[in-house]
């Protein structure tokens, strides 16, 4: 058997330097030879542990072994057997987490880099412009409507369109995309050659999506239900409302949910502010308050909007960093400076209502909380202020209300989250399912996927049942 | 696309547009918004709803050129179409049977919205009165359709050049003084008229109603941009309003907010003029 190298092929990537002041994508993706390369790597296990980390269950072992064959169109066709949004996932998911968390290669060394070559495999496929054959509807095919565009909404959409249901997806936004468009940057993930792309391959195939369309408030789900034919919904409407920390200061001038910073720059473009409408204001020096994806999103973004100082602050220290280690050290190796073991106090504005501080007080980690992380203290006496002119709080987001507060019978728990069944995604209304971020509450891409995969096959069993009537 | 079917100048840029939307007409209320995106480039902007026509398919919009964005929406002609049009937005006023005395106060182009809520209190049968200001005569619009939507209508100028020489406020005193028995005042404006009717029915006990536009971008509770504080909790206009109890909104808060982005405003000017946008047809 050939020596296995012990670590994986180096992703390329963008000089950080460079890459610091431009929106492009930072990581490069493999060449054919690094990535056969890379899959060669892969031991064939007989008992294959990545799969069980992969939230979908991508065939991981067969798809690389295409992949060392240089079956090409074989191995994306393996992946698409599972998982509808390939190129994504290989950029976004935590592979760490998962697949790559069980390779067996990672104890002694590090694991094969199976997200990269999920991505290399998916990128190919989508240089060929490949032509995809419409679904042929059956004349009396049932009716799905999917509220939200996003992760779980997509998923959903196209495993009920594969298995021959009408699916129209509602989104609220005048983007298809959910957090791959308004959230996640353009620098970890391009929005024209991936997002958009995936998104019409999914319209190819014959789903439809309008746009622009707030179920809740243009149409209640009885209304779809009832007068507008749909046998059955599946709701996906994600997390929803930024969370603040309820700090004096905290509605400033210059205070941003990280929603809405990520929201101005990715979905409006105000990166490229004037030329598209949308204004964003930056100034020398950013905070951004949290640990997790999402801050190191608001954190990166910033400095490339041309912040000269851009700190995270974080309660907890870089060991409870929830964001994956890749883009702790993505921000780091562009300048991002991190203000660990602190916990923002107040927000300090001047005389006419602009941020010009954030106070922060010094916390000290103590015996580990119900998360297994170990819980933050304050140290007494030990507070300070940070001159900033922006603050950013990236600290979470609880559910949107819009779609339960017009939906009787579909019942939410105390936080406002729907309801729903953990294998079936079914809700407590008939015909209602739910999944991703507005039941769970906010988790990552690929599980907001593997909810809305869960969902379409229960969404086939209802229909099937209803139809037997 | 949603379709302009007509385009009115109402006053130096103030503009009244008919938007053929039937789906969005189906389902408005009083009291709520739409928000529109003129084209790929442009920015979202909420207006609140100034009139609906179910049958038509219609939903009306007034709205003043105050920067870049309104201008390219104001340099749109009759025929042409504006890319993203979305809404209902927002929770309905309370209009029903049964409130008693209404007193309907717009200013400025505020007058817009609270035109349906006067029509609605009115349908509903209550008595309406209605209060309508203006800086002066020439400016002053949809006095018809607010005479026709009251049971009585005050008109107010700063100037004096029409109706009573004063503001809004003055015109509600003169209600109060005469022992007009009022149980609820709408009041929708620029900020510093809400707070001014606010400042007069507050000591009076008197329920008030105002309706806030500050800084937003999604409209659907995602962005937290539209946060104003009410009563001392943070609220999101577009999901917990836009309508709110004013006496307890932080006006103060809500003014400093909305001057957010002045300066960027002035630079999307400049940039509008540069690459010839924004000339009003």
């Amino acid at each position: 058997m050939m020596a296995v190298s012990i670590k994986k092929h180096p992703m390329p990537e963008q000089d950080p330097k460079v890459r610091a002041h431009n929106f492009n994508e930072v990581a490069l993706g493999y060449d054919e030879e690094t990535a056969v390369a890379e899959a060669e790597r892969c031991l064939h296990c007989k008992v294959p542990q990545c799969r069980k980390g992969c939230p979908v269950g991508v065939n991981i072992p067969e798809f690389i072994a295409k992949i060392k064959k240089k079956d090409f169109d074989g191995a994306i066709a393996k992946i698409k057997e599972s998982n509808s949004l390939p190129a994504i996932c290989g950029r976004v998911c935590p592979q760490e987490n998962q697949c790559e968390k069980y390779c067996i290669l990672g104890i002694k060394g590090e694991p094969v880099g199976i997200g990269r070559l999920e991505r290399f495999a998916a990128d190919t496929e989508m240089a060929k412009d490949k032509e995809i054959k419409p679904i042929e509807y059956a004349a009396d095919a049932q009716k799905v409507a999917v509220i939200g565009a996003g992760p779980a909404g997509l998923s959903a959409a196209g495993d009920l369109a594969r298995l021959g249901y009408r699916v129209t997806i509602f989104e609220a936004l005048h983007t298809a995309g959910g957090v791959l468009s308004y959230g996640i940057p353009e620098f970890p993930l391009p929005k024209d050659k991936i997002v958009k792309n995936e998104i019409a391959n999914l319209e190819k195939l014959g789903v439809k999506i309008e746009l622009d369309s707030v179920v809740g408030q243009l149409y209640t789900i009885d209304e779809l239900m009832d007068e507008e034919g749909f046998d059955a919904v599946f709701v996906g409407t994600g997390a929803g409302l930024p969370h603040f920390m309820h700090i004096p200061g905290e509605n400033l001038n210059g205070v941003y949910s990280a929603n809405e910073f990520l929201t101005r720059s990715n979905l409006m473009k105000a990166y490229k502010f004037p030329e598209y409408g949308t204004p964003i204001r930056v100034g020398k020096s950013v905070a951004v308050v949290g640990g997790g994806n999402v801050a190191m999103d608001g954190a990166r973004t910033a400095l490339r909007l041309g912040a000269e100082h851009v700190y995270i602050v974080y309660r907890r220290g870089e060991e409870e960093l929830p964001a994956r280690k890749e883009e702790v050290h993505h921000a780091k190796e562009e300048g991002v400076e991190f203000k660990l073991l602190n916990n923002p106090v107040a927000v300090i504005g001047d005389d006419k209502g602009w941020v010009k501080a954030i106070k922060c007080i010094k916390m000290e980690l103590g015996e580990p909380d119900e998360s297994g992380r170990r819980s933050p203290k304050p140290v007494e006496g030990s507070e300070f202020e940070i001159p900033v002119d922006t603050v950013i709080m990236a600290i979470g987001q609880g559910p949107n209300p819009i779609v339960a507060r017009t939906t009787p019978g579909m019942e939410t728990n105390k936080r406002g989250n729907i309801i729903a069944d953990d294998e079936t995604c079914a809700t407590t209304k008939a015909g209602v399912f739910a999944g991703g971020d507005i039941v769970t509450g906010a988790a990552t891409v690929i599980l907001a996927m593997g909810a809305g995969k869960k969902a379409a096959a229960a969404i086939d069993e209802y229909l099937k049942k209803k139809r037997a009537k | 696309m949603f379709k302009i079917i007509k385009k009115e100048c109402l006053s130096p840029g103030v503009y009244r547009y008919d938007v053929e939307a039937p789906r969005i007409a189906k389902k408005t209320q009083p009291g709520q918004f739409i928000i529109l995106r003129v084209d790929e480039v442009g920015e979202r902007i909420p207006l609140t709803v100034a009139d609906f026509d179910r049958d038509k398919g219609i939903i009306t919009i007034i709205f003043q050129v105050v920067g870049a964005s309104t201008e390219a929406l104001a340099a749109l002609d009759e025929g042409d179409s504006i890319m993203d049009f979305v809404g209902p937005l927002g929770k309905k006023s309370d209009v029903r049977p049964g409130i008693g005395t209404v007193v309907c106060i717009g200013g400025g182009i505020g007058v817009a919205p609270v035109y349906p809520i006067a029509r609605g209190m009115k349908e509903a049968g209550n008595k309406v009165i209605s209060i309508m200001g203006a800086r002066n005569k020439d400016i002053l619009i949809m006095e018809k359709e607010m005479a026709d939507a009251s049971d009585e209508l005050l008109i107010t100028t700063d100037d004096g050049s029409y109706g009573i020489h004063g503001f809004v406020t003055n015109a509600l005193q003169t209600l109060i003084d005469r022992g007009e028995k009022i149980d609820v005042v709408y009041a929708i404006g620029p900020v510093v008229m809400m707070r001014s009717v606010v400042n007069v029915t507050k000591p009076l006990g008197l329920k008030t109603v105002v309706s806030l536009n500050p800084v937003m971008v999604d409209g659907t509770g995602m962005c937290g941009g539209c946060r104003v504080e009410v009563g001392g909790e943070t609220k999101f206009a577009c999901v917990d309003g836009p309508e709110f109890d004013g006496v307890l909104v932080d006006f103060k808060g809500l003014m400093e907010r909305q001057g957010m982005y002045r300066e960027q405003e002035n630079v999307a000017r400049d940039h509008a003029c540069k690459i010839g946008l924004g000339r009003v047809k």
